[in-house]
């Protein structure tokens, strides 16, 4: 894909993440809307993924440590084939399959169970480490968020990645700056986050999180580097492309109702609209 | 008598994994810089390229392991009881338990018998949490014998296993050739008809004990060793229940949430029988030679006779 394409996608997978949330009633837009294009780049672009045959053993395995932001997870999956788009409106209802966390029991495309913060980044480096014991050529890919890596397994797991010299993991923080509380600087900030990293022997990538020249040059990268993992810290706005939930850490859990559903789909047209005329 | 053989179930473990690791490459061991007290060191030596030592990280260990199995391997996740089951109790849960994936989880040092080191490492609570994680099965073996088999077990059923070992050496009881180890199934040690002896690890040797000297005052004191406490046996506790109507449960764990609750839940629901509970009663425990502490704490044959003559 180009980066046309991609940003149209990225579009479409916000487009679902609204959808999904206010259907649902409950839910987590804002972080789903900061990840959507590192969403979209990872299973558009970056990752081997088949749809069709989403347990093919060679596969590329993604972790969403950050499991809440399941909506952005779930659209871009969606958009990607691995299940009908229309089920997007079933997410967290009784009996659907779209569970508020991520469920790899019964989600086509979901590696592993999350939810509970700080644990998905260890699952995906014993991903790495099991690759790296029986020679599998597979690639792991963790999202974190940066409130999340305030939990000490975060570090606990980091350690471990980079003393395997595990560069078959990639560690992306999305970093919008925002907790549940508010901002992570006033909660208990994690700053330096990439010196953090650096510190722990990972090979670190500082990038716009919204840019997909600079996505694509950061995987491409972290691709490159030889004997420790990556981490690429991405720098996004929480709620991008909804106007009234941009850097809102009210919008981190909570569903728009009919009306904000409505402004909401209209600014993400208008999103897509420009885009087209591109 | 000859001299008894005794041997501790985590050199059990250690030496059951080695085996395994032979059999089958795809058994992957993890430890949290206890290989030398869980055992898991035999098997590195073996196959250190199959061993991941976490470092004093358990809950990072736990979660690895369920990463490890989502790539079909079956990793056997080593430490102490009191870290592997009460520290990383929520890795457990989410990362092995709800997605049901195949990881083992080694526990060794369960229960008083840890000695010395005093009650920070001394779990009597493993069993009661673990216990209640869906899907989960939970053995605690009595014996060399039955350990060696509960990890070669362990290894075959497909889904999430909790086995406890212990630190002191106990005598081996199972060495016979007819001994069976089967998931889920309760094994008659000692047939009788007055008193239902029901035991589960390190004290079960003790509780064949105590059933000698009670048949010396003339009580017939069936034993039955239940090693897996998930799922239990509930036919062997119903026919028990029937046969004898009192029942005493022994364990090296608290009063609550291990074996006897578990035993109680099936009488009270299925066959209502008198039960007395033995185990640890509801306190921490505390700095002492293992054996002076199991007698302290009344597990040894002696204090079990003493209680079930008081019982029946
Ligand atoms: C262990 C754990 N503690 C608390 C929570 C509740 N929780 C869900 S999301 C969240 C905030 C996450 O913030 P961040 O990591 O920055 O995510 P993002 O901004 O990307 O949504 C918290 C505390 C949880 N899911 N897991
Ligand atoms: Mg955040």
């Amino acid at each position: 894909m180009n980066k046309l394409e991609l940003m149209k996608t990225a579009n479409e997978v916000r487009k679902g993440i609204i959808t999904a949330v206010h259907s649902a009633k409950c839910g987590h837009p804002g972080g789903s809307l900061s990840a959507a294009d590192i969403y979209t780049y990872l299973f558009f672009e970056e990752m081997n993924v088949d749809p069709a045959d989403p347990k093919k053993a060679d596969r590329d395995r993604f972790v969403l440590s950050k499991g809440h932001t399941a909506p952005g997870y779930y659209s871009t999956l969606a958009n990607r084939g691995f299940f009908p788009v229309e089920d997007l409106t079933t997410l967290r209802k009784t009996g659907s399959y779209l569970q508020g966390h991520p469920d790899m029991k019964h989600i086509p495309g979901v590696d592993m169970s999350s939810g509970s913060l700080g644990q998905g980044i260890s699952a995906a480096v014993g991903m790495a480490i099991s690759a790296k014991i029986s020679g599998d050529s597979y690639r792991v890919y963790t999202l974190l968020g940066d409130g999340e890596i305030q939990e000490g397994q975060v570090w606990e797991a980091s350690m471990l990645a980079a003393h395997r010299k595990l560069d078959n993991l990639v560690v992306i923080v999305d970093n919008n700056n925002l907790q549940i509380d508010g901002p992570i600087t006033e909660v208990n900030s994690p700053y330096p986050i990439d010196k953090k990293f650096e510190a722990f022997n990972f090979h670190v990538i500082n990038i716009d999180g919204h840019d997909f020249d600079a996505i694509d040059a950061a995987f491409k990268e972290a691709r490159e580097t030889k004997g420790q993992p990556t981490a690429i810290i991405a720098k996004t706005i929480k709620g991008k492309d909804v106007s009234f939930m941009e850097n809102q850490a009210a919008w981190h859990g909570a569903a728009p109702n009919d009306e904000q559903y409505a402004v909401a789909m209209a600014d993400l047209e208008k999103v897509g609209e420009a885009l087209c005329q591109k | 008598m000859s001299e008894v053989k005794k041997i501790a179930t985590r050199e059990s473990y250690g030496n059951a994994l080695a085996e395994l690791g032979k059999e089958h490459e795809d058994v992957i061991v993890l430890d949290a810089d206890l290989a030398a007290a869980t055992k898991t060191g035999v098997f590195k030596k073996a196959f250190p390229e199959r061993h991941i030592d976490c470092g004093i990280a358990e809950c990072n260990m736990i979660s690895v392991a369920a990463g490890i199995a989502t790539t079909g391997k079956v990793p056997f996740a080593s430490s102490f009881a009191m870290f592997a089951a009460g520290r990383a109790f929520e890795q457990v849960r989410n990362s092995i338990g709800y997605p049901k994936l195949n990881v083992k989880i080694g526990a060794t040092h369960a229960g008083i018998s840890v000695g010395e080191d005093g009650a920070t490492h001394q779990c009597n609570e493993d069993i009661a949490l673990m216990r209640t994680i869906p899907g989960m099965v939970v053995i605690n073996p009595a014996d060399d014998v039955e350990a060696k088999a509960a990890v070669k077990a362990a290894y075959e059923h497909v889904g999430p296993v909790y086995l406890r070992f212990g630190r002191l050496a106990v005598p081996v009881i199972n060495d016979n050739e007819d001994y069976k180890f089967e998931i889920g199934k309760a094994v008659t040690l000692r047939e009788g008809t007055d008193v239902t002896i029901i035991a589960t690890g390190l004290p079960v040797s003790e509780a064949l004990g105590a059933a000698e000297k009670l048949a010396a005052d003339g009580i017939s004191a069936e034993v039955i060793n239940i090693h897996t406490i998930k799922p239990l046996d509930e036919e062997a506790v119903i026919k028990a229940a029937a046969k004898t109507g009192k029942i005493v449960t022994v364990e090296e764990h608290s009063i609550i949430g291990g074996l006897g609750s578990a035993v109680c839940d099936v009488v009270a629901q299925k066959a209502p029988a008198k039960v007395l509970k033995i185990g640890i009663n509801d306190v921490y425990g505390e700095s002492g030679p293992a054996k002076e502490l199991v007698k302290k704490y009344g597990l040894d044959a002696d204090s079990i006779y003493e209680k079930v003559k008081a019982f029946v």
